[in-house]
C-alpha cells in the first residue's frame, strides 16, 4: 500500500517500501506554464533532504526541485528530459521526477497529507 | 510687435526644446489637466520636499548645437591618429560605407531597444542570427551567443562557466601567458571575488591537467604564435578539465578552428570585422562552445521558432538562464549584449562573404610573411615561429629606440619590453605602411629590397596541421548581398521590420527610451575618436583625456560623488565594478568579514546577480504594500546581520515608480549597522537637478548613460555604466593593467578590479552624453527631469479611469514611471499582459516593460523628449484596447477569439478568406491616424514553448527561406 506526501514546494512523494517517488504537483505545473525543460540528478546521487534535486522550467519560470526527503537516487525518470510537456500532462503519475532510497523514514514525519495539502493551497495567495 | 534685437535673434541654448518634447503650451495644458498652475509648483507635490537639493546644479551654460560640435571637433583634433600596428586585440579595419551610413549611423538601428518584444523586432534578430552562425562557422563549435561585452568579460565568464561544467576537484583557473594583458586583469578579478585560484604560465610546459578546472589558451598567443593544442586539450579532457581558447575572427579564415582542435568554449572579440577601435569600445565579444552546454552559457542567445501560423519567426531563447529571472542563480549578472556592434560585424561577413574574409585573412597573413622576409634579410631574429598577422621581433636593448623610430613616422608598435617589439598588420595597413615601417629597422630598407619580389618568395609559415581546411560562412546569407545595392536594401529590409524610436515612442519603464540627438551621434564616426587605440600613448590621446575629465567632472556634479570611474561597460558591470570597491573598502578597514548585500524584494534581477558575482551573500527585504521598502524589516535584518553587512542595493526612485519618502532613513539605517549604501542608478533620469543620489545618503551609484545621458540602445547595447564614489572608496574604483593612472586615487594598487577589456570602457560613446550634459546645461537637464515626471504623470492621470495605476507617492503622483494594472484581468476573462501587448503592436507601438515589477502589470516610461500629441496618441492606443477588454469581459466578443488573442494580425491574413469576428478595419486600422503610416508587424505571435523546447540557433536552410516566401 503506497502512500502520498507533499511538501509546502510543491512536490509530491509516494512512498513503497523504503522507495520514494517526488514529482511536481498539478498546482506546480500550472504556475510555470508550459514546461520546456527538465534536469535531474545523477543516478547514485546522495541528497540530503531540502537540497537542490532538479531543475523545471518553463519559457518564463524557473525553479528548483527540492530533495523532500534524504537519500540515493535510485531511478530518474528520462522521459520528462526528452519530453518535458509531459509534467504539464500527467504531473502527478507518469511525469515523476526520481526515486529516492529513503535515508530516514522519520522525515516523512513533516511532510503534510492530501488533505493538509489541500487546505495549505485554500490558504496561499 | 516690437522689434526684436540681434542678441534676441541669436539660438542661444537651442537644442533644449529640440530635446524636451513638449512645447510650453502642450506643457501647460498637461498642467491644468493635473491641476496645478506651474511646472515648479507641480515638482514641489510630486516630489517630497524633504529631498529637494539645496544645491542647484552648477554647469557650464547651455551651448548651441553648433557651438557644442565645433567645441568636440577641437577635442578630437587634440587626438592623434597614428598607424596602429599595437595588436593586443584591438587593430584597424575597414567599416564598409554601406554599413557604416545604413547601420551605426542609422536610428532605425541604433534607437531600438533589446528585443523582447520578438514580433517588432524580427530584422535585428535576423543580424544577430547572422552573427551567431558567423561565431559558429569560424570557431568550429555548435552554439553561439548573441554577443558579450568585450573579450576580456567574456574569458571570465568562460571560467565561470567552465567552473560551472567541470567535474574536476581542482580549484584553480589556468590562465596562458600569451594572453592579452587586459584578459588577464579582468579574469584575475573575476576569480577573486569567485574565491578561484589563477595559474599563469605556458600551457604546454607548465600545466598540470589534474591541477585545473579550465584553461584559457590563446590561438593565436598576444605575441602572434600559433601552437597546436591538440595534446594539451585531450590530457585536460582526461582530467575533466575544461579548454576555453580565445581566438581571433580573421585568424581562423585560415586555422583549424577551436570546435575541429577539441576546445569547449572559444572567445574573442569581433571588432575587427569592420568596428572602429573606439579607444576600446564598444566593440562586440563573440562566446561559442558545445551544443551540451547550452544551459549553461552567459549571454542572450537568439533562437528560431514558429509564429502563430507556423511560419519561422526569430526570438531570444532560453531567458531563464538570465539574471531578470533566476536573480542570484543566474549564469551571469550580464543583461547587455552589444547588438549594435554585432550587427556589424555580421554585415561584415554578409557583405565580404567567405572569399572575401578569406582575402582578407590572406593579405594580412601576407603582409606580416614579407614583414618577417625582410626583417630576417636585415639580420634581425623574429621570436615568432608561426604567426598569422602579428609578430614579436627580436631587438636587444634597441626596443625604445625602434619605437621611438616608428612614432616619427607616425607609427605605433607594441612594447613588449626592452629586447622585443610587437607589430600587428590587419586589414587597413597599406602597403606604404608596411615600407614606412621596415625603414625604422633599416634607414636602406627599401634600396635592399623589393616587396613584389620578396612576395614572390614567401613560404608558408601556418604548420600543415593547423592549416584550416573546412568551409565556413556557406550559408547563403553570406553570398546573397555582395554589391553595394544589395546590401543597402538588405539593411533597409531587415531595418523596416523593427519598431525603433525613429518610429513611436517606447516606452519602457527603467529603460528610459528618450531621443539620442543627431549632434550627440555625429562625433562618434569622427576619425579622431573612431580610430584611436586604446593603449595608444598618452600624449596623443590627449583629445580623449579631456573628454574624460570634463565628462567626469559633470557627473560628478550632477550626482555629488567625489570620483568617477569610466570604466564599466554596461549597468551590470558598474554594479559589480561598485560592489567590488565596496568589499575592498571593507577588507582595508579590517572589516572583511562583511559580506552580507541587502536587496529590496521589488529589485532588479541584475542586482542580486552581481552581489553573488561580487561574492556577497543576498538577503531579501520585504516590501510594504504600497511598493515601498518595509524599514521596519530593514532595520531587523541590518541589525541581525548587522557584524556582517556590506551593503544595500536599491533603486531609487524606486522600481515601482514612486518617491520613497524613506530613502534618507533607509540609507540612516544601513550606514548605522556599518554597511555602505549602493545605488541602482537606472532611474536617475528623474533626479538630475532636483537632488543627488549622495544627498540621499549613496556611497556608490551607477549611472546608465545609454538611459539619462543619452548613448542609444542600440537595439540591445552598447551600454555604458560609470559608477561614482564618495571619497572613501575611491581608491577602490577600478585600474588596469597595460594603462597605469585610470584611477589616480588608486596609489600603488594601479591593477586592481579592472572590470572591463578596455581603461575607460567604451570610450568612443562618451562624446554622446557629454554633448547632450553640455547642450541642456543645468537649467535643460533640470527641465529634463520636470518634464519626464510630468510626461508620466500626464498618461497616470489620462490612463487613471481605465486602468489602475498601481502605486502612487506624494500627493498621488508617481515620478517618472508609472505602473498601470491589469491583475486579475486573467481570471476574469483570460486577457494577459502579453496580449495587451502584442495589440499594442497592431497599433504601431512597442509594449512597455511587461510584469517588472510586480506581475501581470505594465510600467510605462515616458520621458521627457515625447510631445504631448505622441503621448495623447499612446494613451489613446491603451484606452480603446481597454475597451476592447471589456467586450470579452461583458462576452461581447469570444474569449478565445478575439482581437486581443489573435494579436499582432500580419498583412498575411489578407490572403486568408476573412474568418474573424470582428472588421478588418479593427484588427489593422483601429487608430484613424494609421491610415497614413502602418505598421505592419511582420510575423504572427511567437511560440516561445516550441522554441524553448527544439533549440535552434543557426541561420535556417534557406528552403525554410523560400517556404515561408512562398
Amino acid at each position: 500500500m503506497s502512500t502520498l506526501h507533499y511538501t509546502k514546494d510543491h512536490e509530491w512523494i509516494r512512498v513503497d517500501g523504503d522507495t520514494a517517488t517526488v514529482g511536481i504537483t498539478n498546482y506546480a505545473q500550472e504556475q510555470l506554464g508550459d514546461v520546456v525543460f527538465v534536469e535531474l540528478p545523477a543516478v547514485g546521487k546522495k541528497l540530503a533532504k531540502g537540497a537542490e534535486a532538479a531543475v523545471v522550467e518553463s519559457v518564463k519560470a524557473a525553479s528548483d526541485v527540492y530533495a523532500p526527503v534524504s537519500g540515493d537516487v535510485i531511478e530518474v525518470n528520462s522521459a520528462i528530459v526528452a519530453e518535458p510537456a509531459k509534467v504539464n500532462q500527467d504531473p502527478q503519475n507518469s511525469a515523476w521526477f526520481m526515486k529516492i532510497k529513503l535515508a530516514d523514514k522519520k522525515e516523512l514525519e513533516a511532510l503534510m497529507d492530501e488533505a493538509a495539502y489541500k487546505t495549505f493551497l485554500a490558504q496561499s495567495p | 510687435m516690437p522689434r526684436k534685437s540681434l542678441r534676441d535673434l541669436e539660438p542661444g541654448a537651442n537644442f533644449i526644446r529640440r530635446h524636451i518634447g513638449p512645447s510650453d503650451a502642450e506643457i501647460a495644458e498637461m498642467l491644468s489637466l493635473l491641476g496645478v498652475s506651474s511646472l515648479d509648483d507641480f515638482i514641489d507635490r510630486a516630489v517630497p520636499k524633504k529631498l529637494h537639493t539645496h544645491r542647484p546644479l552648477d554647469l557650464p551654460p547651455p551651448k548651441a548645437e553648433r557651438t557644442a560640435l565645433s567645441y568636440l571637433r577641437s577635442m578630437a583634433e587634440r587626438n592623434e591618429v597614428y598607424t596602429s600596428m599595437i595588436g593586443m586585440g584591438y587593430y584597424g579595419t575597414i567599416t564598409p560605407k554601406v554599413i557604416l551610413r545604413n547601420v551605426l549611423e542609422n536610428p532605425g538601428w541604433y534607437t531600438a531597444y533589446t528585443p523582447y518584444q520578438a514580433e517588432v523586432s524580427q530584422g535585428r534578430l535576423e543580424a544577430l542570427l547572422n552573427f551567431q552562425q558567423m561565431t559558429i562557422d569560424l570557431t568550429g563549435l555548435e552554439l553561439a551567443n548573441a554577443s558579450l561585452l568585450d573579450e576580456a568579460t567574456a574569458a571570465a565568464e568562460a571560467m565561470a562557466m567552465s567552473r560551472r561544467i567541470s567535474k574536476s576537484p581542482a580549484n584553480a583557473f589556468f590562465l596562458d601567458r600569451d594572453t592579452h594583458p587586459q584578459t588577464i586583469g579582468v579574469v584575475e578579478t573575476r576569480a577573486r571575488t569567485f574565491g578561484f585560484e589563477i595559474k599563469i604560465g605556458d600551457p604546454l610546459k607548465d600545466l598540470d591537467p589534474s591541477t585545473v578546472f579550465g584553461v584559457l589558451i590563446s590561438y593565436p598567443g598576444s605575441s602572434g604564435e600559433i601552437r597546436d593544442f591538440r595534446p594539451l586539450i585531450d590530457k585536460l579532457h582526461k582530467a575533466q578539465a575544461l579548454a576555453v581558447m580565445a581566438t581571433d575572427l580573421c585568424a581562423l579564415a585560415l586555422l583549424t578552428p577551436p570546435g575541429e582542435l577539441g576546445a569547449d568554449i572559444a572567445v574573442g572579440s569581433a571588432q575587427r570585422f569592420g568596428v572602429p577601435m573606439g579607444f576600446g569600445g564598444p566593440h562586440a565579444a563573440f562566446f561559442a562552445t558545445r551544443d551540451e552546454y547550452k544551459r549553461l552559457m552567459p549571454g542572450r542567445v537568439i533562437g528560431v521558432s514558429v509564429d502563430s501560423k507556423g511560419n519561422p519567426a526569430l526570438r531570444m531563447a532560453l531567458q531563464t538562464r538570465e539574471q531578470h529571472i533566476r536573480r542570484e542563480k543566474a549564469t551571469s549578472n550580464i543583461c547587455t549584449a552589444q547588438v549594435l556592434l554585432a550587427v556589424m560585424a555580421s554585415m561584415f561577413a554578409v557583405y565580404n562573404g567567405p572569399e572575401g574574409i578569406r582575402r582578407m585573412a590572406e593579405r594580412t597573413h601576407r603582409l606580416a610573411s614579407i614583414f618577417v622576409a625582410a626583417l630576417k634579410s636585415f639580420g634581425y631574429e623574429i621570436a615568432t615561429k608561426s604567426f598569422l598577422d602579428t609578430v614579436t621581433v627580436h631587438v636587444p636593448g634597441r626596443a625604445h629606440m625602434l619605437l621611438a623610430k616608428a612614432r616619427e613616422k607616425r607609427i605605433n608598435l607594441r612594447f613588449v619590453d626592452g629586447d622585443h617589439l610587437g607589430i600587428s598588420f590587419d586589414q587597413s595597413t597599406r602597403r606604404q605602411e608596411l615600407e614606412r615601417l621596415l625603414s625604422c629597422f633599416r634607414t636602406d630598407a627599401l634600396e635592399r629590397i623589393d616587396i613584389d619580389t620578396l612576395d614572390a618568395k614567401i613560404i608558408e609559415v601556418i604548420p600543415e596541421n593547423l592549416q584550416r581546411k573546412s568551409p565556413y560562412l556557406s550559408h547563403p546569407v553570406f553570398s546573397l548581398y555582395h554589391s553595394e545595392t544589395e546590401m543597402l536594401r538588405y539593411l533597409r529590409y531587415l531595418q523596416s521590420k523593427d519598431i525603433a524610436l525613429d518610429r513611436s515612442m517606447i516606452a519602457l519603464g527603467s529603460c528610459t527610451m528618450k531621443l539620442n540627438a543627431t549632434t550627440e551621434m555625429i562625433p562618434i564616426t569622427w576619425r579622431n575618436f573612431a580610430m584611436m587605440h586604446p593603449f595608444a600613448p598618452l600624449e596623443q590621446t590627449q583629445g580623449y583625456q579631456q573628454l574624460f575629465e570634463e565628462l567626469e567632472e559633470m557627473l560628478a556634479e550632477i550626482t555629488g560623488f567625489d570620483a568617477i570611474s569610466l570604466q564599466p561597460n554596461a549597468g551590470s558591470q558598474g554594479e559589480y565594478a561598485g560592489l567590488l570597491a565596496i568589499r575592498n573598502y571593507h577588507e582595508a578597514s579590517g572589516q572583511g568579514r562583511r559580506d552580507v548585500c541587502l536587496i529590496p524584494v521589488s529589485a532588479h534581477g541584475t542586482n542580486p546577480a552581481s552581489a553573488a558575482m561580487a561574492g556577497l551573500k543576498v538577503v531579501a527585504v520585504a516590501c510594504d504594500q504600497e511598493g515601498n521598502v518595509d524599514v521596519a524589516d530593514l532595520k531587523q535584518k541590518a541589525s541581525e546581520h548587522a557584524e556582517h553587512l556590506a551593503a544595500l542595493m536599491i533603486t531609487y526612485p524606486s522600481t515601482h515608480g514612486v518617491f520613497e519618502e524613506a530613502i534618507k532613513e533607509i540609507c540612516d539605517v544601513v550606514h548605522a549597522s556599518g554597511g555602505q549604501v549602493y545605488l541602482d542608478g537606472a532611474n536617475l533620469n528623474a533626479q538630475v537637478g532636483l537632488m543627488r543620489p549622495v544627498e540621499l545618503g549613496a556611497d556608490v551609484c551607477h549611472i546608465n548613460l545609454h538611459k539619462t545621458f543619452c548613448i542609444p540602445h542600440g537595439g540591445g547595447g552598447p551600454g555604458m555604466g560609470p559608477i561614482g564614489v564618495k571619497a572613501h572608496l575611491a581608491p577602490y574604483l577600478p585600474g588596469h593593467r597595460v594603462i597605469q593612472g585610470v584611477n589616480p586615487a588608486a596609489g600603488r594598487n594601479q591593477a586592481q578590479g579592472q572590470v572591463s577589456a578596455a581603461p575607460w570602457g567604451s570610450a568612443s560613446i562618451l562624446p554622446i552624453s557629454w554633448a547632450y550634459i553640455a547642450m541642456m546645461g543645468a537649467e535643460g537637464l533640470t527641465r529634463a527631469s520636470k518634464v519626464a515626471i510630468l510626461n508620466a504623470n500626464y498618461i497616470a492621470k489620462r490612463l487613471g479611469p481605465h486602468f489602475p495605476i498601481v502605486y502612487t507617492g506624494p500627493n498621488g503622483f508617481v515620478a517618472h514611471e508609472c505602473l498601470i494594472d491589469l491583475r486579475g484581468l486573467r481570471e476574469r476573462c483570460g486577457i494577459t499582459v502579453e496580449d495587451v501587448a502584442k495589440r499594442l503592436v497592431d497599433f504601431g507601438f512597442h509594449a512597455p516593460t511587461m510584469s517588472f515589477p510586480v506581475p501581470d502589470t505594465m510600467m510605462i516610461e515616458p520621458t521627457e523628449s515625447e510631445s504631448k500629441r505622441e503621448l495623447d496618441r499612446f494613451c489613446q492606443a491603451l484606452i480603446t484596447i481597454r475597451e476592447e477588454i471589456r467586450e470579452v469581459e461583458e462576452g461581447r466578443a469570444d474569449r478565445h477569439n478575439n482581437v486581443l488573442k489573435n494579436a499582432p494580425h500580419t498583412h498575411l491574413l489578407l490572403l486568408e478568406d476573412w474568418d474573424k469576428p470582428y472588421s478588418r478595419e479593427k484588427a489593422f486600422f483601429p487608430l484613424h491616424s494609421q491610415r497614413d503610416d502602418k505598421y505592419w508587424p511582420p510575423v504572427g505571435r511567437i511560440d516561445n514553448v516550441y522554441g524553448d523546447r527544439n533549440l535552434v540557433c543557426t541561420c535556417p536552410p534557406m528552403a525554410a527561406y523560400l517556404e515561408a516566401a512562398e
